[in-house]
């Protein structure tokens, strides 16, 4: 499924909504959910799951085709855990 | 940041209702659930996809008693954050 699938299925469901009104939707809890990641906040969905992001330190890397060292620097890295709902449903 | 909140957000950025908003939060999210369910991959382009993995059955061990055993065939979920997000989250 994609982002456009999933604006039509909402339209399907909640009727009232126009397409256009489906998107603003979507894409504002998208939105408001990378926001809160990149203030490094973590976003918990009961039912869903929550959206956190780590930390990794910087560290001596390797091209792996020249095989030259190189610094790789500290990066967040956003991740996400399934809720116990989310991953009963999945596992049936 | 929670559900309410992403809800709050919603409903500052497109005037419907607070109860409105709540009801296509949930309906975005149980729609996401569904599809997970059915083992279809989400794709939502610029923030990341939910890609469902088979696990075979595997041996393991009971880490505290040092017993083998078998560890069930299972689904598991995984989120793949986009570029654009991974990007966002270190203020790019």
């Amino acid at each position: 499924m994609t982002k456009a699938e999933l604006i039509e299925l909402l339209v399907e469901r909640i009727e009232r909504l126009t397409k256009k009104e489906a998107e603003l939707i979507v894409n504002t809890v998208l939105k408001s959910i990378s926001d809160s990641l990149a203030e490094g906040d973590k976003v918990e969905l009961r039912g869903f799951g929550s959206f956190k992001v780590k930390e990794r330190r910087s560290r001596e890397g390797r091209n792996p085709k020249t095989g030259t060292r190189v610094q790789v620097d500290e990066k967040k890295v956003p991740y996400f855990k399934a809720g116990k709902e989310l991953r009963e449903r999945v596992n049936n | 940041m929670t559900k309410a909140d992403i809800v709050e957000i919603v409903h500052g950025r497109t005037g419907f209702s607070k109860k409105e908003s709540s009801e296509a939060v949930e309906m975005i999210l149980e729609i996401l659930k569904e599809e997970l369910e059915r083992g279809e991959k989400v794709k939502l382009s610029g923030f990341g996809n939910f890609v469902i993995r088979s696990k075979d059955v595997r041996k393991g061990r009971n880490p505290k008693t040092g017993q083998e055993m078998e560890i069930t065939a299972r689904k598991v979920m995984t989120f793949k954050p986009s570029q654009k997000l991974k990007d966002y989250i270190n203020g790019g």
